[in-house]
């Protein structure tokens, strides 16, 4: 799987400012004599914006989901709170683990598209350590649900259960779409075609799905 | 939502058909079919009211042919009261959802947005072909429920729970029907969550070389602020109706309480909080009616700027209210529910923020009209809708007033005068900014002229008919007419029903005059005499491009901006409009400031 | 077309305000103590919201009329004082008013909401379901007996789930169909709902509550006018919501203890 990469990328025009629009361009710079500065821009790649946008968005449904979980919890007396699997705790572990890999492979591909090293050294491996990661910790939530539900523990048992499943179903199919991301950024990185910025926002993208695992386990371990 | 790339942005003209006109990646192509979308779901939404009106002023009405649309709904064409129910839930829904959110926000959105911004196109074009698809497809949802045994949910468009949650034990269309709604929002959110990610990416990401965010114009700012809103808005309300399918079809308790008892039977659910729903209905629910208005205002705006021939007073008070207006709007959701048994505390907490948002409401109006002052007015039908829309916009901002004080609500609360007061101010207004932007832009949209003498006939008829329909449903209101009856049953409504069946006439006729729009936007797109580049002598960058834009918006040459967009009347400058792309200097007090 | 546009719009405008005016629909008598004081609220919500209505469509209107078919060598005015001037404007005109209409419309709501019903207030039980109101008076011993949702049955007519074999509490309790309660009596109004949401809505008493499944809710009101008024039911409840009614009878004391002497009997 190492793969040592010789030529160069076609990703650092990310940095550049771009003709017309796609990057940005120049902002503000005409002013009203109508003489033209050039100076480099400093807007993000939009991708990177895009990335802040969607998590907004993933904040805001998960802020949904817990005040209905607070108002629920503390509003009615037949709040059973549920004994989280053991194995949830592992998948933690893995979930944290896989953000570290993650972070090393973008700081490689990172320093040699910066041009401080000249080949960027193994990072599809931390990439691929990644992905299995990443499927190690669904298939690790899907055994939590068969646990439960092999204890006959189902999704209208009662309340506590319902929003464990809602809430790890939510996060897991969330999950899913950064699996599909690193897929993206590995095809992408083997044909030459990664861009900065998409491996920049995959990798905010996993680190927010890894602080937001943290973040349920939790809000659902905890009684309030 | 991981594929952030931007790089199908620069993406080729398509060749095949469907790649050009079904499955497009070009924002052009979606923002008309985003139009096209909303224009079969208003005619389906107005037949609807037909239908409505025509039973609540004319009760044994039969209704030629109804019984093939429900056979149980509508024995002998005479509408039972609970297919009352479910046309109404029906229209209230489509109306909102599909005709004031896609229209105004995503159909001229996506259209212009990328345009006036200088950009080439969204910068997650797939992202945004799906935003239609997937809207598309909760379109198709929500339909569907009509076909289905007992056909659609009766539950009204806020669908409370316990009703909407506890299935079909609770009255007809309470069982598929209910499902299939909940997972026709659950899809239009989506379709507008990639919509929203798209706009708010695009305007700070996409724009061409000197657009500053000041120099963009206000339907820009009015879409940007919007999609703001629908990001945060749909990201809640999505979360709900996954919760709503839950209790319906997994048997959960999220809203459903302990002890009901339908039929003599104890439910089986426990626990569940009825107002749970409604707040998170209502935080999103409150945004939605912005989401619908505010659109509305940037494009009225816009146009009204082109025909005074002079930018409004102030650019940034008028940016600045839309955005306060923005956020006051999640503050004072609760103004739905003062009587809901929510805590009467909550209740005067609500109150506050909702009689403070008429201060940036009225300071929007106020810059209408200081704006109209010694200006140089150019009456034509797209300019007429938007003096229309200003007009709408304060009869239905007025009664906000009343429904905003909790003591007052207690008399007013869910009668007719709350059915006025929407109308007006979010329905009538917005389709007014709808009609408005689609005279103004239509010849850029298809690169044909409408007929000015059959839309100045449409605005008079409209005009004059939505007053007839929604003023006298204020005075219903006050008699203590209320909403939702299907029938005026032997009681104090009685005297009443003559103002129905005037309503009704109203209805039906203002009704009937939207044909000629129909018609004008038919005949035209064929057979309309061809568009010029700049029909309107505007300065925004659309017209700076061809008529049709090409593929990429701009062809070979990117736009650069060197001025305020709304450069009209300018002293000294060599005719009275400057576009936003000439290099002319301009000697002015306003230009940067 | 422009001047044409600004008679329409001030006929418009004026002929809206003409059935407010004129009181040809007006609101509901006010058969309650503490009614007047929303009417009041309401009556002057009417002057501020109707002023500001004809003053914004008429100088609409007038600048409509004014500034179109300018001359072909007409420059544009600026507006005197500019934007500044009505941002100004609408943050003291509109900001008194609603500042003042939030103020003193804190009071009504007050009075129904925070005042706690009175001593002697007579407490009655209001049970909504699909699609009926149903009553329940504590009898002699002053109490209400438990509800068992178990127990509910319409063909028994038991409506409220009451156990009147083993519930000493519930065996003298009163069920009926119709809220009879005598005039200038306030009354402690116990809300729960069978089923579903439903809603109290009074227009004359100016009482208006929704139920809500699983929330004890009460209000309280004093009648002050002998007649028989509708009770509707506002909140979406299914098939048969426009029909779901009772009525309300206030009696003289006299005629209501008679009332109650004989739905006893009927028990």
């Amino acid at each position: 799987m190492a793969t040592v990469v010789h030529e160069p990328p076609k990703m650092d025009v990310d940095r550049l400012p771009s003709q017309g629009s796609g990057n940005g361009g120049w902002r503000n710079l005409v002013p009203a004599s109508g003489g033209l500065r050039k100076v480099q821009d400093a807007s993000p790649p939009p991708a990177s914006t895009g990335i802040w946008v969607a998590l907004a968005s993933i904040t805001m449904t998960f802020a949904a989901f817990t005040s209905a979980l607070v108002v629920r919890q503390g509003g009615a007396p037949d709040w059973q709170h549920m004994t989280l699997p053991p194995i949830l705790y592992l998948n933690t572990v893995v979930i944290i683990g896989s953000s570290f890999t993650l972070e090393i492979a973008r700081r490689r591909i990172a320093a040699f598209m910066g041009g401080l090293h000249e080949h960027a050294d193994k990072p599809l491996r931390w990439l691929y350590i990644t992905l299995s990661l990443g499927l190690l910790f669904v298939a690790g939530q899907i055994l939590a649900w068969r646990e439960l539900v092999s204890q006959g523990l189902r999704f209208a048992t009662n309340i506590s259960y319902s929003f464990f499943y809602v809430l790890t179903i939510a996060h897991a199919l969330h999950v899913s779409g950064g699996l599909g991301g690193l897929v993206r950024v590995i095809s992408k990185f083997n044909n030459r075609t990664l861009k900065r910025s998409t491996l920049d926002a995959t990798s905010r993208y996993w680190h927010f799905m890894g602080v937001l695992w943290v973040y349920l386990l939790v809000l659902l371990w905890m009684k309030l | 939502m991981h594929d952030m790339s931007a790089h199908a942005v620069h993406h080729g003209a398509p060749t095949s058909f469907i790649r050009k006109h079904i499955f497009s990646l070009d924002h052009k192509v979606i923002g008309k079919q985003y139009y096209a979308l909303a224009l079969v779901a208003v005619v389906v939404g107005m037949v609807l009211s037909w239908l409505m009106r025509l039973h609540l002023g004319f009760a044994n009405f039969a209704i030629p042919g109804l019984h093939l649309l429900s056979k149980n709904g509508a024995p002998g064409d005479i509408m039972t009261p609970e297919y009352y129910l479910q046309l109404m839930t029906m229209h209230g829904t489509i109306m909102v959802f599909f005709v004031l959110t896609t229209a105004p926000f995503a159909a001229f959105g996506n259209f212009f947005l990328p345009i006036q911004t200088g950009a080439e196109d969204m910068p997650f074009p797939h992202f945004n072909m799906m935003s239609f698809w997937v809207t598309f497809t909760g379109f198709l949802f929500l339909v569907a429920s009509f076909f289905v045994s007992d056909g659609p949910t009766l539950g009204g468009w806020t669908q409370y729970a316990p009703l909407s949650a506890v299935g079909a034990v609770s009255g007809p269309g309470q069982g598929t029907g209910v499902v299939l709604w909940a997972f026709s929002i659950a899809f239009f959110c989506v379709g507008q969550l990639f919509g929203s990610l798209n706009f708010i990416t695009t305007t700070l990401d996409m724009r061409c070389k000197g657009m500053s965010l000041m120099r963009l114009p206000l339907s820009a700012w009015a879409w940007f602020i919007t999609s703001i809103m629908g990001l945060t808005a749909f990201a809640v309300l999505m979360p709900a109706v996954i919760l709503l399918i839950l209790d319906h079809v997994a048997g959960t308790s999220f809203f459903v309480s302990s002890n009901l008892v339908i039929n003599d039977q104890v439910l089986p659910h426990s626990g569940g909080s009825t107002l749970l729903w409604q707040h998170l209905f209502w935080f999103f629910g409150h945004p939605e009616v912005y989401i619908a208005i505010i659109p509305g205002m940037g494009i009225v705006s816009h146009i009204l700027i082109t025909n005074m021939r002079r930018p409004m007073l102030s650019h940034r008070v008028l940016i600045y209210s839309m955005g306060a207006l923005a956020v006051l709007s999640y503050m004072v959701y609760g103004h739905h529910m003062f009587v809901s048994g929510m805590n009467p505390v909550s209740s005067l907490a609500f109150s506050f923020p909702t009689l403070v948002i008429t201060i940036p409401s009225t300071i929007i109006v106020l810059i209408w009209l200081g704006s109209l002052y010694g200006s140089k007015l150019r009456i034509n039908t797209a300019s007429l809708f938007g003096l229309g829309f200003i007009s709408m916009f304060i009869s239905g901002g007025v009664s906000g007033f009343f429904l905003a004080q909790p003591s007052i609500d207690i008399l007013l609360h869910a009668t007719y005068f709350v059915v006025g007061h929407f109308h007006l101010v979010m329905a009538v207004a917005a389709i007014f900014g709808i009609f408005g932007g689609t005279y103004f832009w239509f010849p850029k949209m298809t690169g044909r002229m409408m007929n000015e003498s059959l839309g100045k006939l449409h605005f008079w008829l409209t005009f004059v008919g939505a007053y007839l329909i929604f003023m006298p449903f204020h005075y219903l209101g006050i008699a203590g007419n209320v909403r939702r009856y299907q029938a005026f049953v032997d009681d104090y409504l009685i005297p009443l029903i003559p103002v129905h069946k005037f309503i009704t006439v109203a209805a039906l006729a203002t009704g009937a005059v939207q044909l000629i729009f129909i018609y004008n936007l038919i005949y035209s797109r064929f057979w309309g005499a061809p568009a010029p580049d700049n029909p309107w002598q505007g300065t925004s960058l659309e017209w700076s491009t061809a008529t049709p834009p090409p593929h990429n918006n701009f062809g070979d040459k990117m736009p650069v901006v060197y001025h305020d967009p709304y450069q009209y009347s300018v002293e000294g400058a060599s005719s009275d409009f400057i576009m936003q792309t000439s290099p002319e200097p301009v000697h002015s007090a306003d230009e940067e400031k | 077309m422009a001047k044409l546009l600004a008679v329409t719009i001030v006929v418009i405008a004026i002929a809206s305000a003409i059935p407010i005016v004129m009181h040809i629909w007006p609101l509901p008598q006010d058969i309650s103590v503490n009614g007047h004081l929303i009417d009041e609220q309401y009556t002057d919500t009417m002057w501020e919201a109707g002023v500001s209505f004809l003053a914004s469509q008429i100088l609409l209107a007038y600048f409509i009329w004014k500034y179109s078919r300018p001359a072909p060598n007409a420059t544009v005015k600026r507006f005197p004082g500019g934007a500044a001037a009505l941002v100004i404007a609408a943050f003291v005109l509109v900001g008194t008013e609603a500042l003042a209409l939030g103020v003193f419309g804190a009071k009504a709501w007050g009075l129904a909401y925070f005042a706690p019903p009175g001593a002697d207030a007579m407490p009655v039980q209001v049970q909504a379901g699909q699609f009926a109101f149903y009553f329940r008076y504590p009898g002699p011993d002053g109490k209400f007996g438990p509800l068992h949702a178990n127990l509910i049955s319409e063909a028994n007519a038991n409506f409220f789930g009451l156990d009147t074999t083993n519930d000493q509490d519930s065996k003298d309790d009163i069920v009926t169909a119709e809220l009879a309660i005598p005039v200038n009596r306030e009354i402690h109004l116990l809300m729960h709902s069978k089923d579903l949401g439903h809603s109290f809505y009074v227009p004359g008493l100016r009482v208006h509550q929704d139920f809500v499944p699983g929330l004890d809710l009460s209000i309280h009101f004093t009648a002050t006018k002998i007649g028989r008024y509708e009770i509707v039911c506002t909140q979406l409840c299914g098939l048969g919501h426009y029909n779901m009614k009772a009525y309300l009878e206030v009696k003289s004391p006299e005629d209501f203890d008679a009332w109650l002497k004989q739905q006893a009997a009927l028990q």
